[in-house]
């Protein structure tokens, strides 16, 4: 059924790049979103207002506005300004580099939130006692409140992975070679667009489901170890 | 580059701003008419209606809308001498018909999802108490089941809804002039790159808000039940 001229291996090798940006932007994205859920419940008002905004204004502009402002406008900007400062520069982004970045950042902002509902589910008796053992708020976090957090956070950050790893395919707009753009070149070169997509959807499909059953061993085998 | 030149866009973006609403919109009304059956079919103790609904579910769930766009838009071209004997290749030859048709079938799978997950929720007790009353099959679900479920499902129907509206900025890949489609459009005349790209951003992030103080609204009016008479 996948003949397409033997084109179909070339679409299947594309699934690297997806994975290489997609696990690459899920763990940028974590640590967006641990900085952003600290960040929001932080007692300074300008750390909690950037926050806010960060979360705000990434929820409300499409992702694919956001790729192209930060491949192609923000590479402009700094030339602009180069400019304006006299000098003659010229910028190009790497489509790995831009991609990952932007999928990071604005799937942070989803983790923030699941940060941020998982940091509430602990239960306040795990905090009080890390305080009255003299804990610093630092070392609070890393011994008592990180390695918890975790489980909370485990079914919300299943939930981001599997809409990020479909967001990634928007990055074949800027030419990086994963499963989109290789099969828009089988697509082109055999004359079979409807073939090559289809394959590029299963493998995506694919991706979903191993995500799926990894996701629920993963709940299951931690579930076990923090049953309280 | 200055905003005065920005202004005098404002024609042609309200023109772009125009497709991406009518697009949404569209997709948004069919894709719920369709998503009740869709949903009914899924809960259905028929095998043979559950697994159809099934996996059109889990197939537009889990592949990206940007691949379900090129396989109508350039996938259908492969069947151009099949869809020419039905009559429908002056439909799929027409990008707007085409990013209607994908983004109908798209939000059509998310919100039978939604809609499956309310119904099942939908308390136990109303249900019996309906049937208590004399009601059964069609009007049990018209009278009790569909507008309690409608209510529990608002909120993720409203967050489908405005994912949707962002989602349709994709169609612009399809050369569509929508909102996306003219800021590309306009860059391309005047190389003002992050200015065109952040005044879109803003108009996105306006139509979102607005669209999220109107389902809050109407979520508010759907639990008046639930209010204090005060």
């Amino acid at each position: 059924m996948f003949d397409l001229d033997g084109y179909a291996p070339i679409i299947i090798a594309g699934i690297k790049n997806t994975l290489m940006v997609g696990l690459s932007a899920m763990f940028l994205a974590i640590i967006f979103g641990l900085i952003g859920a600290w960040a929001k419940t932080a007692s300074n008002l300008m750390v909690r207002g950037f926050a806010n905004t960060y979360t705000t204004v990434v929820r409300g502009v499409p992702e694919l506005i956001l790729l192209l402002l930060f491949y192609y406008g923000f590479p402009q900007l700094v030339q602009d300004l180069a400019e304006s400062f006299g000098y003659e520069l010229t910028v190009d982004l790497n489509p790995f580099l831009a991609g990952t970045l932007t999928i990071g950042f604005i799937y942070g902002a989803f983790c923030t939130e699941v940060f941020r509902g998982a940091f509430a589910s602990i239960p306040p008796g795990q905090a009080e006692s890390a305080k009255a053992l003299g804990m610093s708020e630092a070392l609070m976090y890393r011994r008592i409140l990180l390695p918890q957090v975790m489980f909370y956070a485990l079914p919300g950050l299943g939930n981001v992975w599997l809409v990020l790893i479909k967001a990634t395919a928007l990055i074949s707009i800027i030419q990086l070679d994963e499963i989109m753009r290789m099969a828009k070149i089988a697509a082109n070169a055999t004359r079979e667009p409807f073939t090559a997509y289809f394959l590029a959807s299963l493998l995506f499909l694919a991706i979903t489901v191993v995500s799926m059953v990894g996701q629920h061993y993963l709940e299951k085998k931690w579930s076990r170890a923090g049953a309280h | 580059m200055n905003f005065d030149m920005l202004m005098s866009y404002t024609p042609r973006l309200l023109e772009g701003l125009w497709i991406t609403l009518g697009i949404t919109g569209l997709s948004v009304l069919i894709g719920l008419i369709l998503a009740v059956p869709v949903a009914l079919m899924r809960l259905s103790s028929f095998k043979i209606l559950q697994w159809p609904s099934y996996f059109f579910v889990f197939y537009f769930r889990g592949t990206p809308l940007l691949v379900q766009l090129f396989l109508v838009y350039y996938g259908s071209g492969q069947f151009r001498v099949e869809l020419t004997e039905l009559g429908l290749w002056s439909y799929f030859r027409e990008a707007y018909f085409c990013a209607v048709f994908t983004l109908t079938l798209n939000t059509c799978a998310y919100t039978a999802e939604i809609l499956r997950g309310a119904i099942q929720s939908v308390p136990k007790g109303e249900v019996e108490a309906g049937r208590a009353c004399g009601m059964s099959g069609a009007l049990l679900y018209r009278r009790i089941i569909l507008p309690s479920a409608l209510r529990s499902a608002w909120p993720a129907y409203g967050n489908e809804v405005i994912f949707l509206m962002q989602a349709s900025s994709l169609v612009s890949i399809i050369t569509l002039l929508d909102l996306t489609g003219v800021a590309r459009r306009i860059i391309s005349e005047t190389f003002a790159v992050y200015e065109v790209y952040l005044l879109i951003a803003g108009i996105y992030l306006a139509i979102t808000y607005l669209l999220v103080f109107i389902f809050k609204r109407i979520e508010v009016y759907l639990q008046r039940h639930t209010q204090s008479m005060s």
